[in-house]
């Protein structure tokens, strides 16, 4: 290569870094324009409301007057307050039950429907439909199903001769109901199930077949493995949603009886909204948001163990 | 499906019908199950069409009556009396479309600028999007209650539609996972010709973007149609109810007339199953979409 020849080089690699350099400059500014909308959102309805409700955290507050600074009062009472500790358990009770049950009963539909079954399509829409019934005619219909004199469930129960347990209106019963439900509504889990499920390379299968594995070796060793990032995507967004169960328990129960379904969320709102504790309120939301933060570190850490993320990812 | 190592010495004929005997037995049982399964998802909507359409003393018999005879079609029209449920549906259709709307306009554009303009601050910023996604709704109430308040909002619609002008974490993650599909080759030829950044969006990546458009407006359709906590908290005056506030509202003043609250029930699913059925294929696409790329 001739000197000339490496001047021209030197010459165009310079004009190129230069030319980069204004694409840098003009990508950041248009970058930033793009996303602006999200940025205002951000600050607006996220960041502004994130601090404010920790400042209220710490204040008197009923919306009437202006909130007045009582330190850390208002969760030393929350620790003495029986119901914000019944509202905490019974929502623990609900996500220890529900959580895991609607990833078992969702896994295990979308593996039946991965079998190459006929009709796919059609038990795929029987399964999703209940997860398209709004909450609130949902709850409407299963406070209905659940009528201790004239709901079908204790109709049935009575004709075989089982006892009827009462549902909602039985303390030990009515968590349950709830769990029962939320295991009516897995079909959007479903979905996202069996999407995964299809996208695991069918090679697998048949080195598997060859090695002699079993139905049940294959989908223990090479199905959950392969769609595990999938299962724990959704155990977490599966969590965060049954911390804060609220329209259900709202409609249904109101938190009864004897504040067996007293929810966290509906707790939380009942002091904001009808009694006006908005810095109280505000409290048991930070420790809920604290809360939530602490499972899902715990779960995705724990999650080391379990999910496999393929030589691709 | 596995065969028999035995099996294969005894002659073709009867391998290949213990493997098909096999294959409909398992096929069978497949079938059982989810035909079981099947029965105890759609049990309780069927449940909820069938009382609508029957009148009360049919309502509490055992032997329960699987299907009315007549059809008491009077349920509709007489839940339809006792609250303006077809106002309550222009209310929601009202909160969903300007809902869509702003989400469609905000995330399509947010959601490019995370995807396919390359600026230092993108992965910090786009790291805390998705960290929003945990923040629950519970923390940022109270503060936007008072906020809304004080600007008068509270008692419109504003509070529930303006803020999706300004974006949905949720919506734009997937809209970005669609955008990034897109090759880049396609903008780098229109950069050449000199297009600027937002004709590039417009003109190239919109258009083709359309499926996933439709998906984020239909989540978002839905997410507003079933919406409660949002309604309930700013929507203080019943000529604003949504169909949501409003079949709680009835719930608490006629909570023993079932055919009347099964009608209205349905009369607020209905909508969505219709919605389901047209538009089946983005729905599902757009479920395993957002649920895959986690």
């Amino acid at each position: 290569m001739s000197y000339s020849n490496e001047v021209v080089a030197l010459q165009k690699s310079r004009k190129r870094i230069h030319v980069n350099r204004a694409r840098v400059r003009r990508n950041r500014i248009t970058g930033w324009l793009f996303i602006s909308p999200w940025v205002i959102g951000f600050l607006a309805f996220a960041l502004f409301p994130f601090l404010a409700s920790l400042y209220y955290s710490f204040t008197n507050y009923d919306i009437i007057s202006s909130p007045s600074w009582i330190g850390l009062q208002n969760y030393s009472k929350l620790m003495h307050d029986p119901i914000f500790w019944q509202s905490l358990y019974n929502t623990l009770y609900y996500t220890i039950f529900s959580v895991p049950l609607s990833t078992i009963v969702a896994l295990a539909i979308a593996l039946l429907l991965n079998m190459n079954v006929r009709g796919r399509t059609i038990y795929r829409t029987v399964f999703y439909l209940p997860a398209i019934v709004p909450f609130v005619a949902s709850s409407v219909l299963w406070i209905w199903l659940f009528n201790p004199s004239f709901g079908f469930i204790d109709a049935l129960l009575r004709a075989i001769g089982l006892p009827a347990p009462g549902w909602l209106y039985s303390v030990h019963w009515v968590k349950p109901s709830f769990i029962l439900m939320s295991l009516w509504g897995v079909g959007q889990t479903v979905v996202i199930y069996l999407a995964g499920l299809q996208g695991v390379a069918k090679e697998l299968y048949e080195a598997a077949i060859i090695e002699g594995a079993n139905a049940w070796q294959r989908a223990v060793k090479i199905t959950i493995p392969m769609i595990s990032p999938v299962i724990l995507f959704n155990v977490i967004m599966g969590l965060i949603g049954s911390f804060q169960f609220f329209t259900q328990a709202y409609v249904m129960t109101q938190g009864g009886p004897d504040n067996a379904s007293m929810f966290f969320a509906l707790y939380l709102y009942q002091q904001a909204f009808q009694f006006l504790h908005l810095g109280y309120a505000s409290a048991m939301a930070w420790l809920l948001f604290v809360l939530i933060l602490i499972v899902t570190v715990l779960v995705y850490r724990g999650s080391a163990k379990w999910v496999y993320y393929g030589s691709d990812q | 499906m596995s065969i028999e190592p035995g099996s294969v010495e005894i002659g073709s004929q009867r391998v290949t019908q213990t493997v098909r005997g096999k294959r409909y037995a398992s096929s069978a049982l497949k079938h059982g199950i989810l035909i079981l399964l099947g029965i105890l998802f759609i049990f309780p909507l069927f449940w909820m069409i069938s009382t609508s359409l029957k009148p009360s003393f049919q309502q509490m018999v055992w032997p329960p009556i699987w299907i009315p005879h007549p059809f008491q079609w009077g349920n509709y029209p007489s839940a339809m009396q006792f609250e303006p449920f077809l106002h309550y549906i222009l209310n929601t259709l009202y909160y969903c479309v300007g809902s869509v709307i702003g989400t469609v306009l905000s995330c399509s554009v947010v959601a490019y600028g995370f995807a396919r303009i390359e600026f230092p601050e993108r992965g910090f910023l786009f790291f805390l999007m998705l960290a929003t996604m945990m923040l629950p709704f519970q923390v940022t109430m109270i503060p936007l209650f008072v906020l809304f308040k004080s600007i008068g909002w509270v008692g419109s619609f504003k509070p529930l539609i303006i803020p999706s002008f300004f974006g949905n974490a949720f919506q734009i993650f997937l809209l970005r996972q669609f955008f990034m599909t897109i090759p880049q080759s396609l903008s780098e030829a229109a950069y050449m010709d000199g297009a600027s950044e937002f004709k590039i969006f417009y003109r190239i990546i919109l258009p083709l973007a359309k499926p996933a458009l439709a998906t984020v407006a239909l989540f978002q359709f839905m997410y507003c149609w079933n919406d409660f906590l949002g309604p309930i908290i700013y929507l203080n005056n019943s000529s604003l109810y949504t169909i949501s506030l409003g079949l709680q509202q009835y719930v608490s003043s006629y909570g023993t007339q079932w055919g009347l609250l099964m009608a209205a029930s349905t009369v607020a699913t209905l909508p969505l199953i219709i919605l389901y059925f047209l538009t089946q294929r983005t729905f599902i696409q757009g479920i395993s979409i957002t649920g895959l790329k986690g």
